[in-house]
């Protein structure tokens, strides 16, 4: 029955193909998820769109022609900052520091996070049970105090920002991988690519990534909405890049400049409901693919 | 004296992909001071029967006909008088092996706990007694109360499970699975302690098997279902020796007997699998798997007829119709 | 009952647990140690950044650093809470200042942590139990936008709602500080007053942490209702209200009680960034001034304190889960 056009390439991409089919068949599905996605993607196109909907002359402070702190107007929609700029044009060009934090610290975390959990799964003995030791005291360390430490001695820039995130935060994804490498590797056909004569990249890398992806992509979409909150949290503490705008850094400079106590809720509002918006819209794609991939009733 | 009656009961659950019938008109009846064997595959509906004794299928099942126990229609009873009924008129042995117990709790509150709700009289002092002595009946050592599920062994969790469901003097007592996933010393047992029970008690006990085996050696008659409904029904040892239904007969002959060096080159087992609950084929639902199927089977289903007397079978080659089945609901 | 086996086995459990702990608390010193003496730059100017520290001190810190890393590390080890360094912009020894700060943190987190675990707790039941309701649907709902908010951002959407005051919403609440001044705090007026301001930031910690609660509750009580052993116990005559009280519930609330603990790490976090907004003179407003000072002295010392209480609490959490599930502490 061997087809001569039939390579073992050419059939396993058949194969993952049609299971990516079957995948997208069951998330279309979860209605919750889709509206996640639909709202994730507009932020993205939002963010990518920003340069075109605000020239980022509108981000100097020198440039800003409105009346400081005044609520939304025909001509501000969301009113002005303690600068006179829009805060319109910072929300929109804010989104775009807060997602890219959010996504590049996530790689980081994500893929230090793989590492060392498929690591200390597959590796027995010694090399293993440190690795484990190590995951867990990193998670016992409360992340905020750590990230301040890492901060504050690294110093406020964005990738600094994005190192402190991605390194306090890869000891979650690597217990979960951990564990999911444990079980994947007391399936049989592991012990057979062994005998066969797999190392230990072959086994890893062929073997155990690919079972562990799929828990790996849910736990990364949770992961993001972590990161975006954390990359919020130290922008509104003052560590984040003092010279991007982000929605951290405007709820920063709310506070410091007293929108509270004069009642700018146009200002207050808007870049903290777009992290809520944003952090709920992946937490639903996150849930939706837990679901697929582990169909066990919710 | 009957004790549990079935009268035509049916169960079909609502599910997304539309209305799946687990047990379609169902008649039987079980006498005080005997025991019933239902044996079946899996998805023929037994467990599915055991759980209407005492109205607990889920709420998306629908069930009609009746369920008389001690002639009260468990399904007619209000909420108030099903929760006084149950474990004192009718108790469940659940496969104990699995997680039926709390794993939370010490065995012991767990057995005196359907007394104290029966019964909240009973001072503390009687209900720790009436635990030992329970335990005792079932051959386990009174200080096994203090214990907790995970640290008993199958078999004793099993034997629990019964001391539990003899806690409030049941007048029935369902066994669904007793002996799966015990090895086969415990298993004999279990079975013994079981017909022990019914002979001292007089009580009615109905077991729930897939295993015939253990029936055969257990209950004075026998029940074999088949996709929701009883195809054959008799004394134990008619049904065994003597099946008249193509699907007993394949079940009986799946096993050896040992000592029998002829036995070991007769052919057995049946080929295929049962047919989903809720897409079963047109006429005998057993036809496609049956080795004496004719025309007629593929057309017309078949009702429990008479084989002999007391000795029914739903197939096509066997004698008259049965005049309770042939007046009988579709 | 007889004599209770699992005792013996939970101090034991215990005991065990604390070494444990005691290894990550080792981990903790030699990473906080590290932490501020490895990373990149001069270290002198990493501790004075630009402030006037006077001569003396300069050359006892310039002596210190200059000593080998094994014998700094002894020092440091020996007492870790020593009050010899001082906070740069306090001029005070550090675990002093921290000192005065303990108490209303203590106060605000207490407060928070009981109100949103029993608050979640509640919910997560009521909706795990009734999937798919209206109640249910509209609680997830709920806990998970409160769920994605930063917490410091509520807490000012509360202040300028309630402290402010926006269009009808009334601004009653005091926009921050723990007491009004000039007050007693121990007389009736002054504990009055003080409850009046801790309102806001207590309910936004607690509507905070309570979405987390509330979510895990409800996933893992929605585990437990697939369980074998609550069959049980709906046949043994239990009302629906007792088999969730008495059975699913505790089972269920095993992963919650863990989670509340090991959320303590999460919950300093919040602390940090709240009292900040609220202007409480606790833990984490001073956590805040020593990262705008720098003061890295004090932060070192926060730290340090922030990760033992963690390592305390997830050390409490498998104590007291053990003390519940029997089946730990094997």
């Amino acid at each position: 029955m061997s087809n001569p056009t039939q390579t073992p390439g050419k059939v396993t991409a058949g194969r993952r193909t049609a299971a990516l089919g079957r995948f997208w068949a069951q998330f279309r599905r979860q209605r919750a998820g889709l509206v996640g996605l639909g709202v994730l993607a507009a932020f993205v196109v939002l963010a990518l769109a920003a340069p075109l909907l605000f020239d980022s002359d509108q981000l100097k402070v020198t440039a800003a022609t409105g009346t400081p702190l005044t609520g939304p107007s025909a001509h501000y929609w969301l009113g002005t900052d303690e600068s006179g700029r829009s805060v319109l044009a910072l929300v929109v060009w804010g989104a775009r520091v807060s997602l890219l934090v959010g996504l590049s610290a996530t790689v980081i975390s994500v893929a230090i996070g793989t590492l060392v959990g498929i690591a200390s799964g597959h590796f027995r003995g010694v090399a293993g049970a440190l690795l484990e030791r190590v995951t867990d005291w990193f998670l016992v360390i409360p992340f905020l105090p750590l990230a301040i430490a890492l901060a504050s001695v690294l110093g406020s820039s964005l990738l600094n920002v994005v190192i402190v995130i991605g390194v306090t935060s890869w000891p979650g994804t690597a217990r979960l991988v951990r564990a999911q490498t444990l079980s994947v590797e007391a399936r049989p056909y592991l012990e057979r690519a062994r005998v066969l004569g797999g190392g230990h990249w072959h086994q890893m890398s062929r073997h155990v990534l690919p079972n562990v992806m799929p828990l790996v992509l849910a736990n990364t979409t949770l992961t993001v909405a972590i990161a975006i909150l954390s990359e919020t949290t130290l922008s509104f503490l003052g560590l984040g890049d003092p010279f991007r705008v982000s929605w951290g850094t405007m709820l920063d400079s709310a506070f410091s400049n007293g929108a509270i106590s004069s009642g700018a809720w146009w200002y207050l509002m808007p870049p903290g409901l777009a992290v809520v918006v944003v952090v709920l819209a992946f937490t639903l794609v996150g849930r939706a693919l837990e679901n697929v991939l582990d169909p066990q009733g919710r | 004296m009957a004790v549990l009656t079935l009268e035509d009961v049916s169960v079909t659950y609502r599910t997304a992909e539309g209305p799946v019938p687990a047990v379609r008109g169902v008649t039987i009846q079980v006498d005080a001071g005997t025991s019933l064997g239902v044996a079946g595959e899996s998805g023929s509906g037994k467990s599915t029967l055991a759980a209407t004794v005492l109205r607990l299928t889920p709420a998306s099942a629908k069930v009609t006909g009746r369920v008389l126990l001690d002639d009260e229609d468990v399904l007619a009873m209000s909420f108030g008088r099903l929760r006084a009924v149950r474990w004192a008129t009718a108790a469940i042995v659940f496969q104990g092996a699995l997680h039926s117990l709390n794993p939370l709790q010490r065995v012991g509150r767990q057995i005196a706990e359907p007394v104290s709700l029966h019964d909240c009289t009973v001072s503390r002092g009687d209900l720790d007694a009436r635990v030992h002595r329970l335990l005792g009946q079932v051959g386990l050592p009174g200080r096994l109360a203090s214990s907790y599920p995970h640290e008993l062994s199958g078999g004793q969790k099993q034997r629990v499970m019964i001391a539990m469901a003899l806690a409030c003097s049941p007048r029935l007592i369902i066994a669904d699975e007793p002996t799966t996933a015990l090895d086969v010393m415990v298993q004999a047992q279990v079975l013994d302690l079981l017909t022990g029970l019914v002979a001292e008690l007089g009580l009615g006990l109905v077991v729930i098997s897939h295993d015939l085996s253990v029936l055969a050696s257990t209950c004075d008659r026998l029940a074999v279902m088949y996709a929701g409904r009883v195809v054959e029904e008799g004394p134990s040892g008619d049904v065994l020796d003597r099946a008249r239904h193509p699907y007993t007969r394949a079940l009986s002959a799946a096993f050896p007997t040992i000592g029998d060096p002829s036995a070991r080159f007769a052919p057995r087992g049946l080929p295929g699998d049962p047919p989903w609950p809720g897409d079963l084929p047109p006429g005998c639902p057993f036809h496609l798997r049956c080795a004496e199927a004719v025309a007629a089977c593929r057309q017309d289903d078949v009702r429990l007829r008479v084989a002999a007397p007391d000795h029914l079978a739903a197939c096509v080659h066997v004698g008259r119709p049965s005049v309770a089945t042939e007046a009988g609901a579709p | 009952m007889s004599s209770r086996p699992g005792r013996s086995g939970l101090s034991s459990y215990a005991g065990r647990r604390i070494a444990t702990g005691s290894g990550t608390i080792c981990f903790v010193l030699v990473f906080n140690f590290m932490l501020f003496r490895l990373l990149p730059g001069d270290p002198i100017s990493l501790y004075t950044r630009g402030r006037n520290m006077d001569r003396s001190q300069l050359r006892a810190l310039r002596h210190e650093l200059n000593l080998p890393l094994g014998t700094q590390f002894l020092h440091y080890v020996r007492n870790p809470f020593s009050s010899t360094i001082d906070s740069i912009q306090f001029s005070r020894p550090v675990w002093s200042v921290i000192g005065d700060s303990v108490w209303p943190t203590l106060v605000l987190l207490s407060t928070s942590t009981v109100l949103s675990a029993v608050i979640g707790i509640a919910i997560g039941i009521k909706g795990g139990w009734k999937r798919g309701s209206t109640f249910d649907r509209v609680s997830t709902g709920i806990t998970l936008t409160l769920y994605a908010m930063p917490e410091f951002w509520l807490g000012m959407v509360l202040l300028i709602l309630f402290s402010t005051g926006l269009g009808f919403f009334p601004g009653i609440f005091p926009s921050g500080g723990t007491i009004t001044p000039g007050l007693d705090p121990w007389s009736l007026d002054g504990v009055l007053d003080q409850a009046w301001h801790l309102a806001l930031p207590a309910a936004t910690l607690t509507l905070a942490y309570l979405a987390e609660y509330s979510l895990v509750m409800r996933s893992s009580l929605v585990d437990e209702l697939s369980q074998d052993y609550l069959t049980t116990a709906r046949a043994k005559g239990l009302m629906d209200r007792f088999v969730r009280r008495r059975h699913a519930v505790p089972n269920a609330l095993l992963p919650t009680i863990t989670l509340v603990f090991l959320n303590i790490g999460f919950v300093v976090s919040g602390a940090i960034t709240v009292e900040t907004v609220f202007s409480w003179p606790g833990l984490g407003l001073l956590s805040y001034q020593a990262i705008r000072g720098p003061d890295i002295p004090l932060l070192q010392a926060i730290f340090l304190l922030f990760s033992l209480s963690v390592v305390v609490f997830n050390v409490l959490a498998d104590v007291v889960v053990a003390t519940v599930d029997p089946r730990v502490r094997t």
